[in-house]
Order: structure tokens, then sequence, then C-alpha cells
């Protein structure tokens, strides 16, 4: 396969060739016998890992299944995605690890990485059989019962200290529960004027603090996942200022919309297409966000792409569900907020949705930089083009993008798994 | 006018007068023998009430009723609602038999903006959740005009659990269009965190407050907040934030008592206030037909 007119990293146009789903040569003019593909000039870039996807599969297949959430996230330029645990039955033991893993491995869109639940059932009160996930064939080394938190503070301690033995991460939903009994979005200006019970930032940050904390006491690696909050920021800058092993990851959500779209869209007021757990925060926080991305003290931006039916979202907003999907149009999000603001170059933009992400999931063969020895996976993308964001030509099962007629920049144009091509020209291989 | 009134911030200064002043016209039609007017025949009004409130319900029903509407009343319990159907559907339901207005009392704060995206005909809130209750709000500004001549620069104290309050966010809303001056009096703990961005004043002692008002406003508290520990004890919120008859001798001679109701005697206010002559409480429930009729009046009649 051989790969011409692409700027790695949006440097000079080269010509890649691969060969056995390992990069060969990279040079200008090269020339293969088998298949060759025109980048046109296109950006390459290590190909996307996501930590944070919902795949529904198991329990919800109306939402979506491995294989259309893996479809999803080669057309959003990813090669790898982390499969949360919150399945129904949960992703706690072996069997069901090893299903979602094998079935990524069937269809060959993306690979999935299963993630791990924390405690059985996602209950919060007994450690699943983390050793026997991590030893499984599914290798699961990141462990969340994302959607809950592990708020009771011995099991978080336990569950940091157990993983060290296989050096695992627990990925934390930093969400106190107590203070955020029936919240329906962020805390603040407009839940006061809506009437919609508030969402503090401090029930996130309080556990953020004392998961740091409790990292550093056990010195294990603590993962915080969908940090949305300033005040979160500052913590983890705290905590990595002292040299404790806390890695943060954002969302594209997060890094773009705030809560005042509840109040006042071009979808009405109170539409749940905007509600999401963490909420949608204000524009400081926004802000303090896009810096922490640029600056690294949060490591990479993951989607927490959430997908459910559309009776789930048309519906009063305290009856509907939390989520937005994110895969096919975080490339998108990313060049708006942090690109194109100058904040983040595309080395910028690899490390933040590729080496970085593979390296605290500890996902060999993915997250490399583009060059001779390296795997092939590649995504291509061209920044110039313009579109207004179309879900209907989404390969996801779900349509529950707050971005539906907003004009995004960039295009995926081809990813390519081991040097085998997924999507080609923007549409699935 | 909006084709909808969902918030009070809906309103302008012209409107809201329009309204008040209209429902002085048409006031008049209680006072008569025959109660009834042409205006509104052949218009359907659907009542769709997802909570319990006879006395709202009835408010509009006899508003619209007095206008010749065809009144279709809805309620969740017992009906499909309470199978399962979602708003959506119910919405669909109604748009079908050609409702020219919905009324609708929703425990979801927003609900009436989810069903104005699927209903053609005009809604109108009639209590969504702890966001608005726009109709209440006018009956009160109503109800305090006929007692003290224009709102301008008159101070208006609202009292109570305001976190929870629709009533008075949508009373802080429409008093400011009216050009009142509001203050908020309640324990820090039943005010929005955000509270000072409202266009009203703030204050945690009522009884600093008391002797500067025109109007006191009582809000309901709710015995299920005592639990969620938003203050210690009945007693002690009584005490402090209870309007009882040493506090009432405090207020200028001229001051009025309000209360949306449904009261708690002895809590919130004391029997001996309630009942007497500067209390509008009675007048608040007729008024609030002759506000709901007006409301109707002027968001469907515009088109005949």
């Amino acid at each position: 396969m051989l790969i011409r007119n692409v700027r790695i990293l949006g440097g000079d146009p080269v010509d890649i060739l691969v060969r056995d789903g390992i990069i060969a040569e990279i040079g200008t003019g090269l020339e293969s016998a088998g298949q060759a593909v025109d980048g046109g000039g296109a950006i390459a870039l290590p190909g996307l890992v996501d930590l944070h996807t919902h795949l529904r599969e198991p329990g919800r297949e109306d939402a979506e299944t491995v294989l259309s959430g893996t479809q999803a996230a080669a057309r959003g330029g990813y090669t790898a995605v982390h499969a949360m645990a919150n399945t129904s039955p949960v992703a706690d033991t072996a069997g069901v690890v090893e299903q979602v893993w094998r079935l990524g491995r069937e269809y060959g869109h993306c690979d999935v990485q299963p993630v791990g639940a924390v405690t059985v059932g996602l209950e919060g009160r007994q450690l699943a059989e983390l050793g026997a996930m991590a030893d499984s064939a599914a290798r699961v080394r990141v462990f969340s019962d994302d959607g809950r938190c592990v708020d009771d503070a011995v099991l978080m301690r336990r569950a940091l200290e157990y993983v060290k033995a296989f050096d695992g991460v627990v990925a934390q939903h930093a969400q106190e529960p107590r203070l955020t009994q029936g919240a329906q979005m962020n805390e603040g200006v407009v839940s006061g004027r809506l009437g919609l019970a508030g969402w503090p930032a401090v029930a996130e940050e309080a556990i953020i603090a004392r998961d740091c904390l409790l990292a550093a006491h056990v010195g294990s690696r603590l993962h915080v996942c969908h940090v949305s909050t300033a005040g979160s920021v500052e913590i983890i800058r705290w905590a990595k200022s002292k040299g404790w092993n806390v890695t943060a990851e954002v969302t594209p959500h997060h890094l773009l919309l705030t809560d005042e779209l509840v109040e006042e869209s071009p979808v009405g007021a109170y539409n749940p297409i905007y509600k999401v757990n963490p909420p949608l925060r204000t524009h400081e926080d926004v802000a303090a966000l896009r810096e922490a991305l640029a600056d690294g003290t949060i490591d990479a931006v993951a989607t927490d792409h959430a997908p459910h039916p559309v009776e789930d979202k048309e519906t009063e907003w305290s009856a509907a569900a939390m989520g937005m999907i994110g895969l096919e149009t975080a490339l998108s999000v990313v060049q708006e907020a942090m690109v194109d603001t100058g904040l983040l170059d595309w080395a910028g933009v690899a490390e933040r949705m590729s080496l970085a992400p593979a390296r605290i999931g500890r996902l060999p063969g993915h997250g490399q930089p583009l060059q001779v020895g390296a795997p092939a996976n590649i995504t291509l993308y061209d920044p110039d083009h313009r579109a207004e964001v179309d879900p209907s030509g989404f390969a996801s099962k779900s349509r529950n993008t707050p971005y539906t007629g907003m004009t995004l920049p960039g295009r995926v144009v081809a990813t390519f798994l081991r040097g085998r091509p997924t999507v080609l020209e923007g549409k699935l291989v | 006018m909006n084709k909808h009134l969902i918030s009070a911030a809906d309103l302008s200064k012209d409107d809201a007068l329009l309204i008040l002043d209209t429902a002085e016209e048409l006031g008049k039609v209680s006072e008569r023998s025959i109660k009834k007017l042409p205006t509104l025949r052949g218009r359907t009004v659907v009542n769709l009430f997802f909570e319990d409130s006879t006395r709202t319900r009835i408010s509009f029903e006899a508003a619209a009723k007095r206008l010749s509407a065809d009144v279709i009343n809805f309620s969740a319990k017992g009906s499909s609602v309470s199978k399962g159907e979602s708003l959506k559907d119910t919405a669909l339901t109604l748009e079908a038999m050609g409702a020219d207005a919905v009324v609708i009392r929703h425990s979801a704060s927003g609900a009436p903006y989810r069903l104005a995206t699927w209903v053609r005909g005009s809604v109108v809130n009639a209590g969504d959740g702890t966001h608005e209750h726009p109709t209440q709000a006018l009956l009160d500004a109503f109800s305090m005009r006929r007692r003290l001549g224009s709102l301008e620069g008159r101070r208006v104290t609202i009292v109570g659990d305001v976190l929870h309050s629709r009533v008075a966010r949508s009373n802080v809303l429409l008093l400011n269009t009216l050009g009142a001056e509001v203050t908020l009096v309640a324990p820090p703990t039943l005010l929005p965190v955000a509270v000072d961005t409202w266009p009203c004043q703030v204050s945690y002692d009522l009884d600093a407050v008391l002797p500067k008002s025109d109007v006191v406003m009582m809000l309901r508290v709710q015995k299920e907040r005592m639990n969620a520990a938003y203050f210690p004890s009945e007693r002690e919120y009584s005490r402090r934030y209870g309007l009882d008859r040493d506090r009432f001798a405090r207020m200028p001679e001229e001051a009025i008592v309000m209360h949306p109701g449904p009261m708690n005697r002895g809590m919130e206010i004391a029997a001996e206030v309630a009942d007497s002559p500067r209390s509008t409480i009675v007048e608040q429930v007729a008024n609030g037909v002759t506000i709901r009729m007006a409301v109707l009046y002027l968001l469907l009649g515009g088109e005949i």
C-alpha cells in the first residue's frame, strides 16, 4: 500500500509506503506495485485513540453496537477505542470483556480495547475480578465504573492499589453522588433561572482532589475522566506539579459548548440534546479546559461517545438520557476549539488524540509517531474543508449530536488500520 | 404578544399592562348574572395536567368556559400517560384533535417549551417544575394593582423557598418589568446560587425588610424540604421566616399580605394574618379566573 502526497503533522508533502501493516518507507516519489491512494495533500496523523467510548453492546443494541460504533470510530479517524464497561451485563468479568474485544476484531473497522468495571455490577460495593480481566485475551488495563463514581474512599484506595500488580489504571468518573442527587445541569446562573436542579462544580472537584491524594498515598496511577471545570484543572495541575501519576481527559463538547445552550439554542430551550454527564459548564470553564489541554495539564481528548435512541432524547429535560455522540465530529471540534484558535498545532493534536491516550491505556501498536517501523495506523485529514454537520450520514446508530446544523472545519479523508484502509474518501471501506 | 405564554420574561411592559387592563374589563363579566362572552366560540382549549392541581385547573377551565371555548381536561392520572406514553405522543394526540391552546402543568421544568415544539397551538404554562408560573405572577400583580394602584416603585418582599418556587421566579421577572422593587428573603439554603444575578435584592433578615415593604408575599414551604436539611426544623423556620402576628404588626399600615396557596397555617403564615383584611389571599383566587380569561383572550382572540 502506497499513500501518496500527505503532510505528516502538517509538514511537507511525502509518500508513505506500507508493507505488512508497518510503515516501510517515507519519502518523495516512492513507487509501489500494490494499491496506491492519493492523499491530495491531506494532513497525516497517527491513528486516533479514544479512551472513552460507549459501544452499548451487549444490552443496548438499539443505541449502538460494536459494529456501528467501530464504523463511526473509523469515520472519525480512530484506529482504537476503549469500550466503557457500563453495558448490560456489565463488563465486570473476563467473559464479557473478551466478547466485546472479539467482536471488535471480527468486524475489523477499529481495534476495540474493553475497559473493565472497577466494582461488581458498577454497584460500588465489591471489587470486580480486575486480575482476571487483565489476564484475559482482552488484556484490560483501564478500569472504570464510568457513569457512576467510585465514591467509597476505601474501595477507591483498594482499586488504585490492586491494579498496580498489572500496571493498570483506574479511570474515575468524578461525581460526588450526594451533591448531585437529582442534578440536571451545571449549577450556576442558568440553572437558577431555569429552575433545574444544579450540578455543582465542587461535586467533581472534591472527588478529583481526594483521588489525587489517594493515588499519591498508594503510589498508583489515576486517570480522571471527562474533566469539566476550571477548578478541576487547578487541582490536576497541582497534583502534576507534585510529580504524582495523574492523567486527565477532556471531551470535545466540553471544549466548545456551554450551559447557556440549555436556555437558548437553535433547537429550543430545555432541549435534552445538550443534557450530558458531566454537564456543559460556563465560558470560564471552557477557556480553562482549552488552556489546560494546550499546556498538557490535561493529557488527552476523549469523546465520551454516548449513543441514545431518539425516544430517550425527545422528552422533557428531566426525563431524558444523559450523553452525546462524538466519534464522528471529535477531530473537527478539536480543530475548531484548539487548532484554529492557535492553541495547539497538529503535532499537539497527535499527542492529545493518539499518543497520550495510547500511553495511558497501555495500548501497544497504537499511538506511535508516523515513522519507519511504526504500525501503519494513519488518519488522513483535510483541515480546509468546511461543512454543516449533517448526522444523516453518520455510521453511528444514534443521532444525539449537539452539532447538527453547525458549520465545523475539517473532514477525515481516510483511515488506515495496520495499513488496511477502513475509510477512503470519507466513506467506510 | 408572543404566541405562547411560558415565562414571565416573554412579556414586555406593554404586554403585561395590556393583560392587566384586559383583565379589568373582563372582570366586569364575572359580576354579571350571565358570566359568559362569545369571544372564543368554536375554539378548543386543552387543560393538560400532569400534576394534581385542582385549583389551577378549575381556574383555567372557568376562564375558558366564560369565553365560550370548548374545554378538554386531560389529567395524567388514569390516562395513557400513566401507562408510559411520552409527552411527545400526548402532544401529537392533542394536535390531531385540533387544540387551539394547550394549558400545561408539569412536574418537569421546561416541559412547556418541549410541548411548544410539537404542537401548533398556543402553549400556556400553568406551572412547570421549579421553573415558572406566569399566570400566577400576573394574577398577583393584578391583585396588588387593585389594592395599591400602579406598581411603579412599589416594594414587594417575597419570603420563603425561592430555590424551588416557580411563583417566585415568575414574580421577580414580571414585577421587575412592571417597575416594582423586589426583595427576596429566605434562608441561604433556599436561594439559588446565582440569585445575585436576578433583577432584585436579596436578604436573609425578614425583620429588617418588613418595615420597608408595601407587599409581603409568603411562599409555601414544602414539608419534604426539611428532610433534605434545608433548615433544621419547622419551628426554627417559622421563628426566623414565618409571618406571625408580631411581625405583621411591624409592617407599614397600608402594606398587604399575599400567598399563592395552599398555605401551611402556623408555619410560614399565622392564621390571624392570613385571615386579616390586609390579606389578599381570597381575592387572588378570584382574580385568577379573570387573569386567565385575559391571557386566553389575548393569545387566541387576536386571530378571530
